[in-house]
């Protein structure tokens, strides 16, 4: 055993003493990455915010519909509505009257022609004993309280038995009401109502004037065209309503993540800096962000606004933009202190500096990339926060200014006709919330796939 | 002692603080482009100089600032612009108490409802029960105030329609009907913020030692859930009360609009709107001093039921 062995001090093959991996060694990101695909609902929602970046940035190259533009002939029409036409000839003056009157008497209230929303000519019987009439409209229908809508005229005259309405006709039904106004002027009981659904009707001129036809299309009277093509319907303005939809997120993103943006920047260098300066310094910063978290923060927004109102012509973006920021920092400052003042605690800080590291090298090489999983999430979480505030602001009026559409402001605007045309409202507001669930829920994915300490416990 | 070092401490920073919101309302207001003066019909030089002695409008600015604060000091907030003959200081009175009882039947309702359905999805977790309740804690926090409160409206105009009688008002203020669905609209989304609170505090205390313990004595499961889990987990629900009276403070303006209610909240921005400059003066700071003080008296709250806050 001892005479005849040969040590062997020649070196390995290189092959042999090569280490397997078990596994592939993954950085933090690409960790964090996988654990976030696993996250179904984050998953949703990250691509429903790409799916809401790509609707902000070439929705309007794809829809280019001017959404300023108003098309007057289809006011406040919800989405999917029938939108043809009938051609009619030019209007001309209601002459012939009498005759007309004539052929119809003894059924009271009634049509004569047909009724469209060019105009709507009704005649009535004459009742001898009154002293006139008043003709009212309603678009709903006379119920127990007798509400009989607008007065649309007033006659002294009880052999006056006709009249032509023409004032803002809309496609749909209304409910005429005639009341006899006795010899001291006052109104009667014996009140005639008549439904009437009008029909939707243009000129060829019109027709034309509108691009709705090409100048070389000829078209005749009793032919039909279909009007401008509005997918998610018209505002109250007549205005397009998904290319407003779409301007909007522009205003409401901008706000909802770019100031996020520049006030997790700012509070990544503030609390950075104080929390590695630490000492008397770090003391007087964080007072400082503990006295802009005192604030009441809305009343702020307001007073900012106020004070530094805009002028004609500007949308009010801006002032927005700087006093989100202003007040909207130290959340990010303090939570960046926080981490600081840990990691500069961390063997691998100090490994570094006996290794010869400067202080820029540390902070930006270990210190701020360590700090990243925890800021993406709050980025995450600034973004609904700020979304919120832009559309609580423009609801009560101190957001953008119109015509600037932002979805808060529309919805301000689409609340005020909630009972007759709902979608004013809802689109906005699905946008505002689907947005603000996105971003919630990723963040919630973004916390658990990033930063072990948080996670939930689910 | 302590506690009362703290509590001092406290109320000298609230003081500082609303001090700077005045002050930086008073400069704001300063800033605004325009004169209060100017809409006023065919005023003579001598009526204008007349009116500017009279509020003090003549003087430089230092001297308004230190009238201003001294007017504030004694509690006068001055008179509004747009109304005839109405001090700031009545408006303040006559509907303050309307919102506050608005915000407190809200801040209750989010506060006994948070707790409940916090402590239900803990207790149901990963179940049937648990997905629902966070489904609508979800949606809570995610569609905004006045959505809900549009909402509301409409649930309220279609329940009146089917049923035929008038149960919930839709608009107005004056009897318990009127306060309801208003009060709940407003408590919505701090419920859903609580209860996503208190569900993550519950487990957290599932597997906690003390109760690891309690199981191993035999205590039931029931008694453990009551006195262990429950009245540990309601302590950080405490410590974003503060914070919640804020959302719910300022939601106010909102649902108060929404629902025609005439609390303070309107009249800010009605106020806002019309530029009101006193009364947005007035307001806002009584609104600032507000809800700086509540939020002190829930963290020094916190501080009597929690020692351990005090330290820091």
């Amino acid at each position: 055993m001892s005479s005849g062995h040969i040590y062997n001090f020649s070196p390995l093959k290189r092959s042999e003493i090569s280490q397997s991996q078990s596994r592939p060694s993954l950085s933090y990101w690409q960790d964090a990455w996988i654990r976030l695909k696993a996250n179904t609902r984050a998953l949703i929602s990250l691509y429903l915010i790409i799916g809401l970046l790509i609707f902000t940035v070439f929705g309007p190259l794809i829809w280019s519909v001017d959404p300023a533009a108003q098309d007057l002939d289809q006011i406040s029409r919800p989405p999917g509505q029938d939108r043809r036409a009938l051609i009619v000839p030019e209007y001309s003056p209601w002459i012939d009257s009498w005759l007309e009157l004539e052929a119809g008497s003894g059924q009271g209230l009634r049509l004569i022609g047909e009724p469209t929303t060019q105009s709507i000519r009704l005649g009535w019987d004459p009742i001898n004993t009154v002293s006139g009439y008043r003709v009212y409209r309603n678009i709903y229908p006379i119920g127990i309280e007798r509400a009989y809508g607008i007065p649309r005229a007033e006659f002294f005259d009880s052999q006056i038995v006709s009249f032509e309405d023409r004032l803002d006709l809309k496609e749909g039904t209304y409910y005429f009401t005639l009341v006899p106004m006795d010899s001291t002027g006052q109104l009667t009981d014996s009140t005639e109502t008549l439904e009437v659904k009008v029909r939707r009707v243009t000129t060829v001129r019109e027709a034309r004037q509108k691009g709705l036809i090409g100048s070389t299309e000829n078209l005749e009277v009793g032919d039909s065209v279909d009007l401008a093509f509005h997918p998610l319907g018209t505002d109250y303005l007549g205005r397009d309503m998904l290319a407003r939809l779409m301007a909007g997120a522009r205003v409401s993103l901008f706000i909802g993540i770019g100031a996020p943006l520049f006030f997790v920047t700012f509070g990544i260098l503030f609390g950075a800096t104080a929390g590695f300066l630490g000492g008397k310094t770090d003391q007087i910063m964080m007072r400082f962000a503990d006295f802009i978290v005192a604030l009441p923060f809305l009343l702020f927004m307001i007073l900012f606004k106020i004070a530094f109102g805009i002028g004609p012509g500007e949308s009010g973006i801006g002032p927005m933009l700087v006093a989100l920021v202003v007040l909207m920092w130290p959340a990010t400052a303090r939570l960046v202190r926080g981490q600081i003042l840990q990691i500069r605690e961390q063997g691998y800080i100090s490994a570094s500096q006996l290794l010869g590291a400067k202080t820029p090298y540390l902070i930006l090489r270990h210190m701020l990339p360590n700090t990243l999983g925890v800021v993406l999430v709050t980025l995450t979480f600034a973004v609904p926060s700020a979304i919120f505030t832009e559309a609580f602001l423009s609801f009560i009026g101190m957001g953008v200014a119109p015509p600037t559409p932002s979805w808060g402001s529309m919805s301000n605007e689409g609340i005020k006709t909630m009972l007759t045309t709902p979608h004013e409202l809802i689109f906005p507001a699905v946008f505002i919330s689907v947005t603000v669930l996105a971003f919630n829920l990723l963040g919630d994915g973004l916390r658990d796939a990033l930063d072990a300490r948080m996670r939930n416990q689910d | 002692m302590a506690i009362a070092a703290f509590i001092a401490k406290r109320l000298i920073q609230g003081v500082f603080t609303v001090w700077f919101i005045a002050t930086a309302t008073f400069f704001a207001m300063h800033n605004v482009p325009g004169d209060p003066l100017l809409n006023e019909r065919a005023m003579t030089d001598a009526i204008r100089a007349n009116v500017e002695a009279k509020y003090g409008l003549d003087k430089p600015l230092g001297t308004q600032y230190a009238i201003y604060l001294s007017n504030l000091a004694r509690g006068d907030f001055g008179i509004s612009f747009t109304q005839e003959n109405r001090q700031v200081n009545d408006i303040i009175r006559e509907h303050f108490p309307v919102s506050a009882i608005l915000g407190v039947l809200a801040v209750l309702f989010a506060a006994v409802g948070g707790i409940l359905w916090g402590a239900l999805t803990a207790l149901y977790r990963n179940r049937i029960p648990d997905y629902l309740i966070m489904f609508f804690v979800i949606l809570g926090i995610s569609v905004p105030s006045f959505v809900i409160a549009a909402l509301g409206q409409l649930a309220i105009v279609n329940m009146n329609g089917a049923l035929g009688i008038t149960l919930f008002p839709v608009a107005g203020w004056g009897t318990l009907a009127h306060m309801l669905v208003p009060s709940m609209v407003l408590g919505l989304g701090t419920m859903a913020y609580l209860t996503r609170l208190m569900r993550s505090s519950m487990l957290e205390i599932v597997s906690s030692d003390y109760v690891r313990t309690a199981k191993a004595k035999g205590m039931p499961p029931a008694r453990i859930f009551a006195k262990h889990q429950l009245r540990n987990a309601i302590l950080p629900v405490i410590t974003v009360l503060g914070p919640a009276i804020a959302a719910i403070t300022t939601g106010g303006f909102v649902v108060e609009l929404v629902f025609a209610i005439p609390g303070l909240g309107r009249y800010f921005v009605q106020a806002v709107q019309q530029l009101d400059y006193t009364v947005i003066m007035g307001t806002t700071v009584f609104y600032g001093a507000f809800l700086v003080f509540m939020v002190i008296f829930v963290d020094v709250l916190y501080g009597l039921i929690d020692p351990r806050v005090r330290v820091g």
